[in-house]
């Protein structure tokens, strides 16, 4: 297995190499490697959930951290959304973006998914998740080993984020 | 079969390494200095770099460096001196200078203890002092010294840190003019300067400079206890030679040890005392709220006649060209080290003010009262050793004194000047540290010799080597040296400070919230490419493992090319480098939360890539980006994009 992988990575490098000498509108060959490429890392994903982790709902699970129990109000408390979403913007969107996935997964329905508290957990110690949570360390290899930063970020700073999270 | 094989090697490396010592002895050495892997030295050692003009940082007792922190020398390593935000710290009245050579190292101090906010150091060559911030280990503040030349009496710290204080080595004429150098004597003049700290900011300004007789001002340090209020300096060259000073400065059998009450000249200009004299000089500030330095020409400089004021200066005759200059923590005993000489001088601060009030003295310099040496004598440390130049202090009443010709160590006893205990250096020692060993308080477990010569101490790495530091255990009656440790450039002196001083207060990030810099990108929102005529400024961020943008077109060759580098990371520990192909000058590596500028001029049409250069995740091989460069003429217009 490792083997094969090694062999491809070479053999992707070699005809990358190749590409680059031609013609540049010429780019078919390169796709038909893509794509076996593309299956060589979905077979690198280990464990037996057909489900992958950014589609699977894990409502009971609250992560590992220092976020136990959260109490949703019904009613969104809009002064905090705002500043979540002030927070958000400064500290996430290099890599979520609303309208699409980037480097990570779009925040938008996240709650339909994952619990407040697993939310919070990850952005509060995004390493203790993705070592120690099961969600969380298969979303890493997922999203391709791109792993989520710590933005240091408060207790109440990330709440804010999650109450602006409700609105999307 | 190997493991057998490096097993016998190292037992046998043991014994012919310490023929003398047992094993036993041998490995308890060995665990004295031996910080196991992942847990933390007991003390910072800070040590100046000379010639590299920079501050390295150790841990003692491991001698493992930590850091290079770039002070008066531009380092490609994080870009200091390169970026735009750092050039300005760089700016002196003779223009950019780009380097210097670092000596003295002094912590500030409260109440004559330490306090680990700042530590400062004088660059010797382009008179300046600086100030490094302790929280970030960044130089915070550079000051150039008028009327200054080879400023080696320099960087030592009053003990409330109300001065740092600089004098000259070299007298020149003040103010500087043409005229022939042969008219030295009793024309050049020795500028003592000093340098105000604001207790909260760390802000330095000059209050005031001393225009002494044109000797040459070694080394200094202040009075502290019941003689805070003093400074002292060695001088040599006493007989004001201008030529063949290794002859001609040697002369005199005495020189002399400045003794300045700055108190007294304090109130002085305080009461509107002093001479303003016009000046040129650059007062250099960094910010960590805007991550950028900025340089101002100060046009002033208040001077003072030291003979106008009675009472503020003696001079307390010191055999033989003393070289340092060191108080006992409780500011009784002051240390002349006559460097041609086999003798300690040891003067008394009570005998000195005795005598000043007996008015008992030996003639005058210059209108500068001398002082009797049998009347301010406490004592001379008979070594035998030869060339003393510097003593610390262990805080349990004894003193080590290096001497450079002879080698070695030597511990003698305050108050009695006996000697204890001699141990040899490899080769040839300068300076000597313990940590808060020139304070009130100092913590007498190890000292660190800081020798010239290296030779046969490591393997050899050609003609050049670095400079060998050497670990003494000091806690029982006897000297142990049990440690030798390369250190870069040429050390000059050092300070050391327990680790908890510091370690707790360290800074791990900058806040992304409080980036004040003018060309920061705060979010990836704000990420763009904005042309003013020839001047593009890019305003890209960073977090692993992208830059937003990455691909940007319509830059010319002939442009002035700005990269604005904001790194979004909030982690301790994660900077972002940023490099671009061809650029004429250093990469930048920024640091969490902060923002960096490099200037990249295109010279060439094509597609040009630029990569972070500190490995930063899984991901950091795909860090990258491009700028496509088109001709001068043409009519592209500029566009940015990540990912689509």
């Amino acid at each position: 297995m490792k083997i094969n992988v090694l062999l491809s990575g070479i053999m992707l490098a070699l005809l990358v190499v190749g590409c680059g000498g031609k013609e540049e509108k010429k780019k078919d060959g390169f796709s038909v490697d893509r794509s076996k490429a593309t299956e060589n890392s979905v077979a690198a994903v280990p464990e037996s959930d057909a489900v992958p982790a950014s589609q699977r709902i894990t409502l009971d699970d609250k992560g590992v951290g220092q976020i136990t129990s959260i109490t949703l109000d019904a009613e969104i408390n809009t002064e905090m959304a705002a500043a979540g979403s002030e927070i958000y913007k400064m500290n996430c969107t290099a890599c979520h973006k609303l309208d699409k996935r980037f480097i990570g997964p779009s925040p938008k329905g996240i709650l339909e998914r994952r619990s407040p508290e697993w939310i919070m957990n990850m952005i509060l110690d995004p390493k203790l998740m993705t070592e120690q949570d099961r969600c969380a360390k298969d979303l890493l290899i997922e999203f391709n080993g791109a792993a989520m930063a710590n933005q240091n970020l408060t207790v109440a700073e990330t709440r804010s984020i999650l109450e602006y999270f409700r609105t999307l | 079969m190997a493991l057998l094989g490096s097993t016998i090697l190292f037992s046998c490396g043991n014994q012919n390494g310490e023929g003398s010592s047992s094993g036993a002895l041998n490995s308890s050495n060995a665990e004295k200095v031996y910080v196991a892997p992942g847990e933390q030295d007991e003390f910072y050692a800070f040590m100046s770099g000379g010639y590299s003009g920079n501050l390295t940082v150790y841990g003692l007792p491991s001698g493992r460096m930590f850091k290079e922190i770039p002070v008066f020398s531009q380092f490609p390593t994080s870009g200091y001196g390169y970026s735009e935000e750092t050039k300005p710290m760089l700016e002196t009245s003779f223009g950019f200078v780009p380097w210097d050579d670092s000596h003295h190292p002094d912590i500030s101090q409260t109440n004559g203890e330490l306090d680990g906010r700042w530590i400062f150091i004088n660059g010797n060559n382009t008179p300046r002092i600086a100030r490094i911030d302790l929280q970030t280990f960044e130089t915070a503040e550079i000051i150039e010294v008028p009327n200054s030349a080879g400023n080696h009496s320099s960087s030592f710290i009053t003990e409330n840190t109300e001065y740092v204080v600089a004098g000259t080595r070299f007298s020149v004429p003040v103010p500087q003019r043409d005229m022939p150098i042969n008219e030295y004597k009793g024309n050049f003049k020795g500028a003592l300067s000093f340098i105000s700290v604001d207790p909260d900011s760390g802000h330095m300004a000059i209050k005031f400079q001393i225009l002494m007789p044109g000797f040459n001002y070694d080394l200094s340090h202040p009075g502290r206890g019941k003689s805070h209020g003093w400074f002292f300096f060695t001088t040599y060259n006493t007989e004001e030679a201008n030529s063949l000073l290794e002859v001609n400065a040697s002369q005199n059998d005495k020189d002399f040890i400045a003794a300045i009450n700055w108190k007294k000249i304090e109130e002085y200009v305080n009461n509107g005392g002093g001479t303003k004299m016009p000046a040129n000089y650059a007062h250099n500030v960094y910010s960590d709220e805007t991550h950028s330095a900025t340089s101002t020409m100060v046009k002033e400089v208040l001077t003072v006649d030291p003979t106008k004021i009675p009472g503020a200066v003696y001079f307390l005759p010191t055999p033989k060209s003393p070289h340092g200059c060191d108080v006992d923590p409780s500011g009784e005993y002051i240390i002349g080290n006559g460097k041609l000489s086999a003798d300690l001088t040891v003067h008394s601060f009570d005998k000195m003010i005795a005598a000043i009030e007996g008015k008992k003295f030996d003639g005058e310099a210059y209108g500068i009262p001398i002082l009797k040496f049998e009347d301010v004598l406490a004592g001379t440390v008979k070594s035998g050793g030869l060339g003393p130049l510097h003593t610390e202090f262990d805080g349990k009443g004894n003193a080590y004194t290096t001497f450079f010709i002879s080698s070695e160590v030597v511990k003698w006893k305050l108050g009695t000047w006996e000697v204890i205990d001699r141990k040899p250096t490899f080769y040839s020692v300068g300076h000597l540290m313990i940590p808060g060993g020139n304070s009130r308080k100092p913590f007498g477990k190890y000292v660190v010799a800081m020798n010239k010569i290296t030779k046969d101490r490591y393997l050899p790495t050609g003609p050049e080597m670095e400079h060998s530091a050497q670990l003494y255990d000091i806690t029982g009656d006897k000297m142990e040296l049990i440690y030798d440790f390369p250190t870069h450039g040429e050390p000059h002196y050092a300070a050391g400070i327990p680790a908890e001083l510091i370690a707790p207060k360290s800074k791990k990030i900058y806040r992304l919230a409080d980036n004040k810099n003018e060309y920061a990108t705060l979010t990836p929102a704000d990420a763009r490419v904005v042309r003013d005529g020839k001047d593009v400024h890019i305003y890209m961020s960073t977090i692993r493992s992208h830059f937003t943008p990455d691909n940007i077109e319509g830059v010319k060759v002939g442009d002035k090319v700005y990269f604005h580098i904001t790194n979004h990371e909030q982690d301790f520990d994660v900077p972002h480098g940023f490099a671009m192909i061809g650029q004429n000058t250093s990469e930048l590596l920024v640091m969490p939360g902060q923002t960096k500028t490099s200037i990249w001029e295109p010279k060439k049409v094509g597609v040009w890539p630029f990569y972070c250069t500190d490995f930063c995740s899984a991901l950091h091989q795909e860090m990258q980006g491009y700028v496509r460069v088109s001709p001068a003429d043409s009519n592209l217009e500029l566009s940015w994009s990540l990912g689509d």
